[in-house]
């Protein structure tokens, strides 16, 4: 890494400073700062599109009977919800985080490999592009649910190839983006940050960017073997050819429950950074804490099956993936138990990011509880399609993955913008957006458990009033995030200086580096005790 | 536009490609292992009989062991016709009683209500799932697609035996089979459709 600096002393003949001028600066960049606010912004708006869907199904709820939307939009609205939140919202914001943090956390230059990481993003906006644009086709958007189970999925109308190239682009973005996340974790950190120094937020992103390759193909597989089906005359999925719909989803979740892990994982990073700092302890236990996250990575690739209890498995099938699926509650009951081992007679804080963090590990518990009241098969017949579901995963996934990007963004807002965002108004955006996700989401689980099934546009009057309670939390909800978008502007357009290192008790080379972040960093690797 | 060269020595560049690129051999291999998860689920399935899946013997093979006359196991019929498909198709309405290790001879129904010839597949399954692995056909109409004119009508046979190590707790299994049109021609069946009902024509 010495020349670094012999680079440096010539490289004013033929670069500039800082990043170019100019709208051009954002589609040719290579810098991981850059591409990371690409990646972020990118997420928000998703977040927000996909809000909006969300909220034409919550409109739809308020009441019984079809008000607003016909049955088919509105499964177009629950399928295009999902996929957009999931490939859209929480993944690009976590590869947002990876790309900004991760050099700045191991002392390296930039990403190491530049021009992908490029190329990387700018996929997504032309895969969201063929993806929307199925709304405007004869037949409408996907429809058969974001797990695009034949035959259903394959009875729809033109949109099927548009959605499955879409998808072929995330994955390959979110490959392309893990490929570069290893090898700048393994081969760029600085010298003397060992495996075993890394803050655990870089340690999560290299499990999770494992899951990815691993996970990510075997999907783009089963949606090639769809398109097949559907346009090439395959019969992977067609029983009238010698195949079986069942297989399809024995491959999808062998994808998507890794798939669940690649997208709460990062969030474990956040928080795991977050916690300590408010608590100005050192994390606990962080050796385990690594452990923990590959153990869970680990068990993440043999409990799919407990998407599909009801499919008509043996028992023996039954029995094991409910013990391995609850056997997952052992290393996540490690990192719960450390996080609030790290805050045990600490010198507490509760500024924004912190308050996101303690709820995160609450209310992520309340979700990892009724996962596993899902995990067990007998009770799973009874919740299996009903709102419990809904009500189990949003709670992971929102109370999980996207407090902990929002912990993430109040965390490290300072560090990017080189200003305090408004302490006051942070507050006001967390309170409300906490009061309102459990009034949106805990109903759904007293909906789900006296049977109310997800996915329809109508119900029975007696689950009335819960429905139209979650729907004042939904727009609510909704509302709270013009907030944040609120809350960041402001903060990047000004505000009191961020110091170097932020906050009190923060710990980690991201806090040597000025705020703002100057837009090229440790050029000459830092020294690390 | 900003050097990208700066971040790596050239070696460390080096390194930096051939990871990558390692990476990327793992990134096709579990492309590939998504395929290979095809016949693995068949030899999973052929295994344990999980989907229902029966088996198939030769007459000789079938009556080898010997018939097991003290037990008596119920065979329900079930004939379903997929969507899409104008047939009629119906199976025994009265279950069988029949001993272990014995062939016996079911007669199914199926006729084409459609104005095109029309080719189809019958897929079985037997449940429950412990009782596919030792249901064993010797001749059946599955085994090869049939084809029906227009309002032709056919009987379907089908030979089977169940064998004598079928476990104690099973009582009753059900043979079900669907039929599923095998070409199907789209435009030709929404015409069909078409001209026997006189209405718009959907999916």
């Amino acid at each position: 890494m010495s020349a670094a600096t012999t680079h440096d002393a010539h490289h004013d003949d033929h670069h500039h400073h800082g990043p170019d001028p100019g709208v051009l600066r954002w589609v040719f960049t290579t810098n991981h700062k850059d591409i990371g606010t690409l990646y972020l912004v990118f997420s928000f708006l998703m977040l927000l599109l996909g809000g909006v869907l969300a909220l034409g199904i919550r409109a739809e709820l308020w009441s019984p009977g079809l008000q607003f939307v016909d049955p088919d939009f509105f499964n177009q609205l629950t399928t295009m919800h999902a996929l957009i939140m999931v490939f859209g919202a929480i993944m690009p914001a976590t590869v947002g985080f990876a790309n900004w943090m991760i050099p700045m956390m191991i002392g390296a230059p930039d990403m190491a490999l530049p021009r992908m990481n490029n190329w990387s993003f700018w996929l997504l906006p032309f895969a969201f592009a063929l993806l929307l644009a199925t709304f405007f086709m004869e037949g409408g958007a996907p429809a058969a649910g974001w797990t695009l189970y034949p035959p259903l999925v394959l009875q729809g109308g033109a949109n099927l190839p548009f959605a499955i190239f879409a998808i072929h682009l995330m994955g390959i973005s979110s490959v392309m983006g893990s490929i570069n996340i290893i090898v700048t974790i393994l081969n760029m950190r600085a010298p003397g940050m060992t495996l075993l120094k890394m803050p655990l937020f870089v340690w999560t992103w290299l499990i999770t960017a494992f899951l990815l390759v691993a996970a990510m193909p075997v999907f783009a597989g089963a949606v090639t073997m769809l398109l097949t089906d559907k346009f090439f005359g395959t019969s992977f999925f067609s029983a009238a050819g010698g195949g079986d719909p069942v297989l399809f989803q024995h491959i999808f979740w062998f994808f998507g429950h890794p798939e669940v892990y690649i997208m709460i994982l990062p969030s474990f990073g956040i928080v795991s950074q977050v916690l300590p700092t408010f608590s100005r302890k050192p994390l606990f236990g962080y050796e385990s804490m690594v452990y923990a996250t590959a153990s869970i990575a680990f068990l993440s690739f043999i409990v799919w099956a407990h998407h599909m209890f009801t499919v008509g498995m043996p028992l023996a099938g039954e029995l094991f993936f409910m013990y391995t699926t609850m056997l997952i509650a052992v290393p996540t009951g490690v990192k719960v138990f450390n996080w609030a081992a790290t805050m045990w007679r600490g010198s507490l804080t509760f500024e924004t990011p912190m308050l996101y963090a303690i709820a995160f590990v609450i209310l992520f518990t309340i979700g990892g509880f009724s996962g596993l009241m899902l995990a067990i098969v007998p009770s799973d017949f009874q919740y299996h399609d009903t709102y419990f579901v809904v009500a189990h995963f949003h709670y992971v996934l929102v109370t999980g993955a996207l407090f902990g990007i929002f912990a993430g963004v109040f965390y490290w807002l300072p560090k990017w913008t080189g200003n305090m965002y408004d302490e006051r108004l942070g507050k006001w955006h967390f309170w409300l957006s906490t009061i309102f996700v459990n009034i949106l989401f805990f109903p759904q689980h007293f909906l789900g458990l006296a049977g109310m099934p997800r996915r329809i546009p109508d119900y029975a009057v007696q689950f009335a009033d819960w429905n139209m309670v979650s729907s004042i939390g939904g727009f609510g909800f909704g509302l709270t995030q013009l907030l944040f978008a609120w809350i960041v502007l402001k903060c990047c357009r000004g505000g009191k200086q961020a110091t170097s290192e932020v906050w009190d008790g923060s710990d980690g080379l991201e806090w040597t580096l000025p705020s703002p972040a100057p837009y090229h960093t440790f050029e000459t690797p830092p020294a690390v005790r | 536009m900003v050097s990208t060269a700066r971040s790596a020595a050239p070696s460390a560049a080096r390194a930096n490609r051939r990871l990558a690129f390692r990476l990327l051999v793992v990134t096709a291999a579990m492309f590939g292992f998504g395929y290979a998860l095809v016949p693995l689920y068949e030899i999973v399935c052929d295994i344990t009989g999980i989907g229902g899946r029966t088996g198939v013997v030769s007459e000789a093979a079938a009556t080898t062991g010997g018939v097991d006359s003290t037990r008596v196991v119920k065979v329900q019929f079930v004939a379903t016709v997929n969507s899409g498909l104008r047939w009629a198709f119906e199976g025994p309405q009265e279950p069988l009683e029949i001993h272990p290790g014995k062939v016996y001879e079911a007669n199914f129904s199926a006729s084409n209500l459609s104005r095109r010839p029309v080719v189809a597949q019958a897929v079985p399954s037997v449940t429950p799932v412990g009782a596919a692995a030792h249901f064993n056909k010797i001749e059946c109409f599955c085994f090869t697609r049939q084809r029906l004119e227009p309002g032709e009508t056919r009987i379907m046979p089908v030979r089977f035996v169940v064998n004598e190590e079928i476990p104690r707790r099973i009582g009753t299994l059900t043979l079900a089979y669907t039929f599923f049109e095998a070409e199907p021609d789209a435009r030709s069946a929404a015409r069909d459709d078409a001209a026997s009902h006189g209405t718009r024509t959907n999916g």
